[in-house]
């Protein structure tokens, strides 16, 4: 078999960058590629912003005409003890068919001659015996088994589009149609937020996810969980020293322009780390694994825990998830990275009480294409996989896996289950919001039980 | 301790010698010295002397040289300079600045042999490279040691340019490649491969010192360009103006001076058309061609001359508007010197321009010889030129590729401009910036800093010596008086927040690190 071309990925990077710079700039980008939806989001202007009483540096959007002073106090008035749901993006098209991997199926390993999970694998699904957990899905198993999670085996739309672009502009605005500004989450924070309160719609990965833009109310993104610090391999009070004659740089006379800049921002540099020095760093009651993604979720637990006002959260997944060639190693360490954060995120919420408070929702813009290519990858399908995690979950499996037998015209995985009835469901039953306001055609959509009584 | 006006030993002899060698005058040329045991030493030796020397006497040591006819007092560097070029001493100091501005700073001695060459013969060893540039050290790899791979993986576009920056020979040109990749800035975001950056950047390469009109030219039709300002989107009955205005007002003319309306700009546009691409999922963009077929072969009206104008013509329209030459000028002025020129200086460089032909290397010339550069106030060096000049300093090469992601918090990422407009120099600084300059400091300390806590490090190392430590591992870098002091006043401070012995060594060895970082986040280190 002749290896077919797979630079899929290359094109999407570069995809992927031009929309989180017009999400962040929103002008003057170039039109690269004809029909692509706008991101929404695009043209919210966008302040930087350092919340003394969150102890974080916000990139704040929507948002130009608030005094900044106000948002302290629109943190500091904000109710706490809403319902948080955190949505993790599995960026480029995870592979579904390794998620939930149908080795009862029997096409499923003469598609994936080289793919295959093999029988004996991973956890059985309870809910299908046809399916595996990948291995690297363990602690999700895990939290299955608890009855913590509820699985969406072949969700997606009909007439499944399979551009990144699109594709994940559908899910993140909620609706099949491109050139939607705001994002499904962004609406509900229109519709129920604070004016106020940029924390109440928050991006973990330093810029915003076009599914929380809003039409109004602010909304933030965040680069870091950790305080504004500044690293060196000094401890004190050699480090208070060190620090004194920073300042003293910055404040010693210029003879010109250039050094008097260099003086200043010197300056305002040490002021802010004595500032927020203070407030920064968290403990965390579970063990995280030592990963980037769990940090960023340890950092998430610890804010729900200090009160801080949040609504929707959005972070993405470890990795990428675009394999369209060496899938299973790229996969394998992603996937067991994500889960594993996530288990000790849950163990976190539990360990501090919050787990009533949270409800964390996994998703990626489609699934992959049963029959593997010859790159040992897999290219772009259609029906994918989600999750809806958390200890009120009903823990319920929604949808059914469709079976390799009867794939669709383009030789894809069957839609069994629509994701809006997913956002719907999530609006309705764990924020309490009618759906009818933000869901275009809500009424149209059934309502699976995802939330426990 | 003090340091005692005569050693104690010698008192002795001294009346010895006053008794019976009385006609013996003696040079001292001797200090005392810490012997490092806590103790003081003499170091030097004395010169004795039987008959009272004359006043001016040699001092010696040894025989007294024969004199010599007394030269002229020769000038510091003994080069022609041209009129209106920089006249005072050009020594390491200037030599420095001069490899700041046109390059990525000195590596160890680089300085001093541009000090030797003289003003002109440094400007020209710059100006006038011979031949292909050589990178001298180990190649680039990532952090798992594996060589990078700049059109394939992301950010290895960032560090395969820094690598250039760091090994080159030939700084200037990587230095020019920079000016015109901020002149006409491209983006990555616009463009479907890398590697037709890096195409674009060695074009830079190739032509930043020649014709300016034969850079805008391949710089109009350069594919990377064609895609970021929709050049091949650009055809009869449908053309795109994207290009044909930021030819003018960003690349030759510049807005609101008059030189252009929006006619022209339409008229431009029209011109440009005929270019075209193929797409492929495989390529991406690819086989950028003119398309007689596309191009509008109608008459075109620019600057009021009418002809049947082409993509060739649309860049000499520019350079022959009588508005461009001093567009030019003050463009390139500005990317090294922080104050603009004056009106005769102006006036000298653009008649420098025109004369040569729209050259770029003589006006470049003028710029890096002029008293501005020399004498004029600093300016703050864009983030990619402080991190290439610290690794040059510190001796590093490219092993790591977190340098893209460390760079992007300080504003600067290669290939990825902000927009067509470039960086903005005049925002290189604030506390976002700041911190973030400060981390790349840290992490390029990361082979040198020491560990405080393996019990390796000097238990005795005076504040003196660890500042002269300190400075030794920065390739010594003139550092102003009042930011050496403060240093030192750091390093004393330190050394007095020792109390029990077990701190003797760690707080030395952090006392080591944080001279490091001050000195890498130094104001000397920032500006150039």
């Amino acid at each position: 078999m002749s290896p077919r071309p797979h630079n899929c990925c290359r094109d999407y990077t570069r995809s992927q960058l031009l929309r989180s710079a017009a999400a962040e700039a929103g002008k003057g980008l170039p039109v690269i590629e004809r029909g692509m939806p706008e991101p929404a989001g695009t043209g919210l202007s966008r302040r930087k912003f350092l919340s003394r009483s969150a102890g974080l540096a916000l990139a704040v959007y929507g948002a130009s005409k608030i005094p900044l002073s106000a948002f302290e106090t629109g943190i500091a008035q904000a109710a706490t003890g809403d319902k948080v749901l955190v949505s993790v993006f599995f960026d480029g098209g995870i592979d579904a068919l390794s998620v939930l991997a149908p080795v009862g199926d029997p096409r499923y390993s003469q598609l994936r001659p080289n793919l295959a999970l093999s029988p004996g694998t991973g956890t059985p699904f309870s809910e299908d015996t046809r399916l595996n957990w990948h291995p690297a899905a363990a602690s999700l198993a895990t939290l299955h088994a608890e009855g913590k999670v509820s699985a969406f085996p072949a969700i997606g739309y009909d007439h499944p589009d399979q551009s990144h672009f699109t594709s994940r502009h559908f899910y993140e605005v909620g609706e099949l149609a491109v050139g939607f500004r705001t994002g499904w989450l962004g609406r509900y924070i229109d519709l129920v937020g604070d004016a106020e309160n940029p924390l109440q719609g928050l991006s973990m990965d330093g810029s915003l996810s076009p599914m929380i833009a809003t039409a109004e109310k602010p909304v933030a993104a965040i680069d870091s969980v950790d305080s504004y610090d500044l690293w060196a391999p000094v401890s004190d009070p050699i480090e208070t020293e060190m620090y004194r004659s920073f300042a003293q740089f910055g404040a010693l006379p210029a003879d010109s322009p250039a050094l008097a800049q260099v003086r200043k921002a010197t300056k305002q540099t040490d002021k802010l780390r004595e500032d927020l020095g203070g407030i920064g760093g968290f403990t965390s009651p579970v063990a995280y694994p030592d990963t980037y993604f769990a940090h960023k979720l340890a950092g998430l637990a610890a804010f729900i825990a200090a009160g801080l006002p949040m609504r929707a959260v959005t972070i993405r997944a470890a990795g990428g998830y675009d394999t369209h060639s060496d899938q299973a190693p790229d996969l394998e360490s992603n996937l067991r990275e994500t889960c594993e954060g996530l288990l000790a995120f849950q163990r976190d919420l539990e360990a501090r009480g919050l787990a009533d408070r949270v409800m964390t929702e996994m998703w990626s813009e489609f699934g992959r294409r049963p029959e593997e290519n010859g790159s040992a990858g897999t290219d772009h399908g259609a029906a994918g996989c989600a999750f809806v995690i958390g200890s009120k979950a009903k823990g319920e499996m929604v949808g059914e896996f469709p079976g390799l037998a009867n794939l669709d015209t383009n030789e894809n995985v069957r839609v069994t289950s629509d994701f809006r009835t997913m956002y719907c469901a999530l609006l309705e039953q764990w924020l309490g919001q009618d759906a009818g306001p933000i869901i275009p055609g809500a009424s149209g959509f059934v309502r699976p039980a995802l939330v426990k009584a | 301790m003090a340091i005692p006006r005569t050693p104690a030993s010698a008192a002795k002899p001294k009346r010895h010698h006053r008794r019976h060698r009385l006609h013996v005058w003696k040079d001292k040329h001797y200090r005392w010295v810490p012997d490092g045991n806590g103790d003081w030493r003499v170091q030097g030796y004395i010169f004795r002397h039987h008959h009272k020397p004359k006043r001016g006497h040699y001092r010696g040591p040894g025989k007294k040289p024969p004199v010599r006819a007394k030269a002229a007092i020769a000038p510091v560097n003994p080069d022609p300079r041209p009129a209106g070029a920089y006249q005072g001493p050009f020594g390491t100091e200037q030599a420095v600045r001069l490899l700041n501005r046109a390059g990525f700073g000195p590596v160890p001695g680089q300085a001093e042999h541009l000090a030797s060459l003289g003003l002109v013969g440094a400007v020209q060893s710059l100006t006038r490279p011979s031949g292909a540039a050589t990178l001298t050290g180990p190649p680039p790899v990532d952090d798992d040691g594996a060589p990078i791979a700049p059109a394939d993986v992301w950010g290895h576009d960032h560090i395969w340019w820094l690598d250039r920056m760091v090994r080159t020979d030939q700084p200037l040109v990587e230095r020019m490649a920079l000016v015109f990749h901020d002149w006409f800035a491209t983006s990555i975001d616009g463009v479907s491969k890398p590697q037709q950056m890096i195409d674009q950047s060695n074009l830079f390469r190739s032509a930043c010192f020649g014709s300016f009109l034969d850079l805008f030219r391949a710089v109009t039709v350069d594919p990377a360009m064609l895609q970021w300002l929709n050049g091949a989107e650009n055809r009869k009955g449908a053309p795109n103006e994207n290009y044909g205005r930021e030819m003018m007002e960003l690349f030759s003319l510049g807005a609101d001076r008059g030189a252009y309306s929006e006619d022209d700009i339409r008229e431009q546009a029209r011109a440009l058309t005929g270019w075209r691409n193929d797409w492929s999922g495989e390529q991406g963009a690819y086989n950028f061609r003119f398309d007689p077929k596309l191009h509008d072969t109608g008459n075109k009206t620019v600057f009021g001359q009418t002809g049947n104008w082409n993509w060739e013509d649309a860049p000499r329209l520019c350079v022959e508007n009588p508005l461009h030459p001093s567009f030019f000028v003050a463009k390139l002025w500005s990317y090294f010197v922080p104050q603009p020129a004056s009106a005769s200086v102006a006036d000298g460089l653009m008649s420098t321009y025109r004369s040569s032909g729209w050259q770029i290397r003589p006006v470049l010339e003028t710029i890096l010889t002029s008293p501005d550069l020399y004498e004029g106030p600093a300016m703050v060096k864009p983030p990619v030129v402080q991190l290439a000049g610290m690794l040059r300093a510190l001796g590093r090469y490219i092993d790591t590729d977190a340098w893209t992601w460390l760079c992007e918090p300080a504003g600067q990422v290669l290939f990825r401009p902000p927009n067509v407009s470039g960086w903005d120099d005049t925002r290189w600084l604030d506390t976002s910036r700041m911190r973030a300059r400060w981390n790349i400091v840290d992490y390029a300390l990361d082979e040198i800093s020491v560990d405080a806590w393996n019990g390796s490090y000097s238990t005795t190392e005076t504040a003196d010596e660890a500042l002269s430590r300190a400075i030794a591992s920065w390739s010594s870098p003139a550092l102003r008086p009042e930011h050496r002091a403060e240093l030192l006043d750091f390093a004393n401070r330190a050394e007095k927040k020792v109390a029990a012995s077990w701190e003797q060594g760690p707080y030395r060895a952090m006392r080591q690190n944080a001279l490091l970082q001050l000195i890498g986040i130094s104001p000397d280190t920032i500006l150039q």
